[in-house]
């Protein structure tokens, strides 16, 4: 039954729902594709076999029973790290939270459990979702499948991973600058950050509050659609939840693969490519275009002149934000206690030293810097400064959607990189994420799936951007663009990965 | 619960308001962080940095505000501030107890407990 | 200390700032829908009261509670205050062991309600307009307790224990403008403006208000300058200052501290203190380096609270009626002297005679016997009057029974004495003690025709126009009937016998 685990979530689902095979074959098949080949790609710090078999027990047993079943149900999926699950060791990628086993569910992994999604483990990503290569992920970085040389992206590496190496038919992402975007298009996956507010953030360990949003990895546009579907919705645990009810984004992915593009408007971002991004990654966008352009699209090019700034503003808001949410880990409650090497253990000494011993170095330079940057005197120069830079950047975006109904752009500016290219240089890896950033900042939903290979043999992202509660349009839109490639291609992209070794 | 467009927050200004409390007003130039202002952020984020960590990080640190400093030149005085990306207003909680979580529970997770308590290396400064 | 404060207020002008927290009495917590100890929640023991909100967890995230805020702006309104048309929430942050996420959900600089005013009435009727800068949300810290070691000497040897059921407590803080020009007053007006503020919130109901539960905190802000005309002066403030007589107490004690720094040619160092309740004194709290920088900015995980116009007004119109209004008004319908208002007042028998009045007795009648018979009574007893084991309606009833002639004045004094000795309510006791004014002609002329038959030599006197051994017949018949028959009554029934 190896042949399970090659099945899109939609694909496995039928063949549950159909009777052909079990959600406990289905688990252990993915199960056993972890244990074959996690050794070397790392997605998951934590594997739960007997909880996942035993939700997938439960599920065959219902659907035994005659009982009405959520479409997904019995599908398995993985968890980003970051994510609280009852009674399941929850790091966040920290030595802080080292063990830690939160006492409640986060509200998506309530809906998920609720659907009998049987939840496979806990997936790799830098440290509290801080990094584009997972390389600061304090247990050690995830491989990327193409190339177990390369970074598979960040934070979110080893919900894509897993994904890419089919170790998991679907995962959950969050995505606060790219961190779900950034590693689909370095892996050939699929990735959506939803409208903000869209999926509750009630159990999703902050990084940047006013940034953060939870959204589907997977392989293809109708999968993502699906499992938004289970984990979207309003929740009245978060203040900044949608109240209003969407749509069936699966009805609008499915719609859109066999819709015609004709008349649809699109609109390449100037500031969002050229200068920056590697010839291989501009070659595959562009061939994208053209198969947009072939099927009825219009192209345009729209400028969004505010968007130079969105890196800086980006890189003021969350290290604000997260200097302050961070806070709470301090060796009082839970997690890590670090006594100090000399001096009285008083309170205060403790907390430092936990924070100074249990935060890596990345974790300790974003505090620092929103530390500073929330600092008395210079929250106008930078704080403040940042959130009008924000306010520019939702009128570009609302200009451009007077224009277009989608605006495009590569996903990132290059390939996986070599793991180490950019450790020491933490602007260049922040530039990773010059084009996602933008939709967070805005808080507008965004998809990147694959457009094709890179000169180097490795995936490039496409990402398509709607505005705000539009998240149905990029679902459309993404299936058009899917199954225009797929036609190309004549087989998913992921086909052409390189075989991962199989170890006994 | 009810959501106001951002453009209806925006016309509902408030002419009235207190002063903000004082703040020092320190900032003429951006300034740049060497390794005594790591210092005291660490201090304030309480962070234990080791001499290396100070260096580095001053270094680092230093280059990135430099890039990010740009911020306070690209807008206006007269563009208002973005604080949340959706704007919503008056999500209210009805005034109903739900449930609790179950003490021995969360102090099973703790580094050290007594008495249903918290216990935490001593608090200067607390009176006894 | 060689400067007195009878002293130091002949030289220098004090300036107030107070600060107060009042934990509102909402059922649930600030920001999660935990019990809430200040809500009517006992909690059996530490942590119970707790959920990922209250505690901090990673992931949680706060929703506000809509009856606080309801409350907060119930609480402006009564201040005479703006209320905001848009405001937010802001995170204070800083360490410290009882605040679970290391920073306190509060509002900055966009307070719900700001620009009011309170009057302030003191004891001897001057009317004190304290200036409100502004009244804001937040929440409560949990609670640390010390253990072992004396404080700080012993390292290692002493830790402490937190319990988060108080985290989260839904708080409204009121801060005044400087009170200036209050001079040698400043005690009496400190002690006098938190004591009506705790009134407001119990008639508001927006808080039990419980100063010995910690419901009701005063961080009290004492300067000196020379003079009226002269710049502030620096400021100390003294935390948590938990009744109403250490309110005076500190502000007594650090007029006169103060004055003593300044006469020494000293500098009063901008500081926090604490009060000591054993002497009065306070003294200065941990100096924290870095307690200015609390870095403030907008609570991302809230959305602004931007109370309607309509709303508004809605409370305003269910607002209850303020202690200083109800004053006036049952001042004006009992038809009380200003000063023995402020002794009902100042007594603390307004709500006693209140519902002593609803219970039928007149206003005068009211107030004679809880400034009477029943003050004394208490006082003999150290006890606060609403203490005494009676209620107004007793009191209500009693008097019924004297305005119908039943009993007399004296006859209600030995009823009352009944009912506080437990023996049933006026009537039960009446009845008991048989003490009823014997009315009925037919058993009081059975006494009269005795005490005449044994003394025909009297009958005869009065018969003649002798009046004087008038006296003595009554006297005989009152101690006959043990007081209970009505003397004028038996006077004339001896005349008519004796002319009949």
């Amino acid at each position: 039954m190896s042949e399970l685990i090659r099945l899109t979530a939609a694909e496995l689902a039928a063949t549950l729902a159909a009777g052909e095979v079990s959600s406990v074959e289905a688990t252990q098949a993915h199960l056993d594709r972890i244990g074959a080949v996690d050794g070397d790609v790392h997605a998951f710090l934590n594997v739960s076999d007997a909880e996942a078999l035993a939700s997938a027990a439960a599920v065959d047993a219902a659907r035994a029973a005659g009982e009405t079943l959520h479409p997904l149900a019995g599908v398995p999926i993985a968890v980003k790290d970051v994510v609280v699950t009852k009674g399941q060791v929850t790091t966040a990628g920290s030595k802080m939270l080292e063990g830690w086993v939160p006492p409640y569910d986060a509200t998506l992994v309530t809906r998920l459990r609720e659907a009998g999604l049987p939840i496979l483990g806990k997936t790799n990503m830098d440290e509290f979702a801080m990094g584009s290569s997972t390389e600061h992920s304090a247990y050690g970085p995830t491989r990327n499948p193409w190339d177990l040389g390369r970074i598979p992206g960040g934070s979110g590496g080893g919900s894509a991973a897993a994904v890419a190496a089919y170790e998991a038919p679907l995962a959950i992402g969050t995505d606060t600058g790219g961190s779900i975007r950034q590693p689909a298009a370095v892996t050939g996956t699929v990735g959506v950050k939803p409208t903000y507010g869209s999926v509750s953030r009630y159990g999703l360990i902050a990084l940047a509050s006013s940034l953060d949003q939870a959204g589907p990895c997977t392989r293809t546009v109708l999968d993502s659609a699906l499992l938004h579907d289970v984990i979207g919705g309003h929740d009245p645990r978060d203040s900044t939840s949608l109240p209003e009810a969407a749509p069936s984004y699966a009805d609008a992915a499915r719609a859109g693969a066999h819709g015609d593009l004709k008349g649809l408007r699109v609109g390449v971002v100037t500031e969002l490519g050229g200068e920056g991004y590697e010839p291989g990654v501009r070659a595959s966008f562009q061939a994208a275009l053209d198969a947009l352009t072939a099927a009825g699209a219009d192209i345009v090019e729209v400028t969004c002149p505010s968007f130079s700034a969105a890196l800086a503003a980006y890189y003021l808001i969350l290290p604000s934000e997260a200097s302050s949410n961070l806070a709470k880990f301090d060796g009082m409650r839970y997690g890590l206690r670090v006594e100090p090497g000399e001096g009285a253990a008083t309170a205060e000494r403790v907390m430092s030293a936990t924070r100074g011993a249990g935060f890596g170095d990345e974790v300790k330079r974003r505090i620092i810097l929103g530390t500073y940057a929330l600092s008395a005197g210079y929250y106008d120069a930078y704080y403040g400064s940042a959130q009008k830079v924000r306010t520019l950047i939702q009128r570009d975006f609302a200009a451009a959607f007077e224009q277009v109904d989608v605006l495009v752009s590569p996903t990132a500016p290059t390939t996986a990189f070599p793991f180490g290219a950019k450790l020491d240089d933490p602007l260049a890896m922040y530039l990773n994420d010059v084009a996602t950033i933008p939709a967070n900042l805005a808080g507008i939903p965004g998809i990147s799936l694959p457009s094709g290979l890179s000169d180097d043999g490795l995936p490039v992202g496409f990402q398509i951007l709607a505005p705000a509660r539009q998240d149905a349009r990029l679902y459309g839109v993404g299936a058009a663009l899917e199954t225009l490639l797929l036609d190309d291609w004549g087989a998913p992209l992921l086909s052409r990965a390189p075989k991962l070794e199989v170890s006994r | 619960m009810c959501a106001l467009s951002g453009d209806a927050l925006e016309r509902m200004s408030v002419d009235a308001r207190p002063e903000v409390p004082a703040v020092p007003h320190r900032l003429a130039t951006m300034s740049t962080i060497d390794s005594a202002e790591v210092v005291r952020l660490a201090g304030l984020a309480r962070i234990d940095l080791s001499e290396d960590e100070v260096t580095r990080l001053a270094g680092e640190l230093d280059v990135i505000v430099q890039a990010v400093a740009t911020v306070s030149e690209v807008a206006g005085a007269d563009v208002p501030a973005t604080s949340h990306p959706i704007p919503l207003t008056n999500v209210f909680r009805d005034d109903v107890p739900g449930e609790t979580l179950d003490t021995a529970a969360v102090l099973s997770q703790a580094p050290e407990a007594q008495d249903d308590k918290f216990a935490v290396p001593q608090i200067l400064g607390e009176e006894v | 200390m060689s400067v007195t404060y009878e002293d130091a207020v002949t030289r220098y002008d004090p300036v107030l700032g107070i600060e107060v927290h009042v934990e509102l009495g909402t059922r649930t917590k600030m920001f999660d829908d935990a019990p809430s100890p200040a809500g009517g929640t006992e909690p059996e023991h530490a942590n119970q009261l707790v959920t990922p909100v209250s505690l901090g967890l990673p992931g949680a995230l706060p929703v506000v509670n809509g009856t606080a805020v309801e409350h907060a702006i119930k609480i402006g309104l009564a201040l005479n205050c703006q209320i905001a048309e848009v405001c937010r929430f802001a995170r204070k942050n800083y360490f410290y062991p009882d605040v679970p996420k290391n920073f306190q959900t509060s509002q900055y600089d966009e307070p719900i309600a700001y620009e009011g005013y309170l009057d302030v009435e003191l004891a001897d009727g001057t009317v004190v307009r304290v200036e409100i800068e502004r009244a804001h949300m937040e929440e409560d810290a949990g609670k640390n307790t010390h253990v072992g070691g004396a404080a700080g000497r012993i390292h290692g040897a002493s830790h402490s224990l937190v319990d988060y059921n108080r985290a989260g407590v839904p708080l409204v803080e009121i801060v005044t403008k400087p009170i200036t020009g209050v001079g040698d007053r400043a005690p009496e007006v400190a002690r006098a403006y938190v004591q009506t503020l705790r009134d407001i919130f119990r008639a508001l109901e927006v808080s039990e208000a419980r100063m010995e539960r910690g419901n009701v905190r005063a961080d009290v802000n004492v300067s000196l300058r020379p003079t009226p005309t002269s710049p502030l002066g620096t400021r100390t403030e003294t935390k948590n200052v938990n009744s109403f007589r250490s309110i005076e107490r500190t502000v007594r004690f650090e007029i006169a501290r103060q004055a003593e720094v300044l006469d020494g040619g000293g500098s009063v160092l901008q500081e926090t203190r604490h009060f000591h309740e054993d002497d009065g004194s306070t003294s200065p709290g941990r100096v924290k380096s870095d307690a200015e920088d609390y870095r403030y900015f907008p609570e991302p995980d809230l959305v602004p609270v931007a109370p309607s116009r309509e709303w508004v007004e809605q409370i305003r119109a269910t607002l209850p009626e303020l202690p200083a209004a109800r004053r006036r008004r049952l001042q004006g319908d009992w038809g009380y002297a200003d000063a023995e208002m402020r002794d009902v007042v100042n007594a603390g028998a307004l709500e006693l005679i209140e519902a002593t009045v609803a219970a039928g007795a007149s206003p005068a009648a009211a107030r004679k016997w809880w400034m009477g018979e029943l003050a004394r009574t208490a006082k003999s007893q150290d006890v606060a009057l609403e203490e005494l084991p009676v209620t107004p309606a007793a009191i209500g009833e009693l008097q019924t029974l004297v305005d119908a002639g039943r009993i007399n004045d004296k006859l209600a004094r030995q009823v009352l004495e009944g009912v506080l000795a437990g023996e049933g309510s006026p009537e039960q006791v009446l009845t008991a003690r048989g003490l009823e004014i014997v009315s009925d002609d037919g058993p009081l002329l059975e006494v009269i025709d005795a005490t005449l038959a044994e003394q025909p030599d009297i009958v005869e006197k009065i018969r003649s126009g002798n009046l004087g051994p008038m006296g003595a017949i009554i006297g005989a018949v009152m101690k006959a009937t043990r007081g209970q028959a009505d003397a004028g009554r038996v006077r004339e029934l001896v005349m008519e016998r004796v002319n009949g």
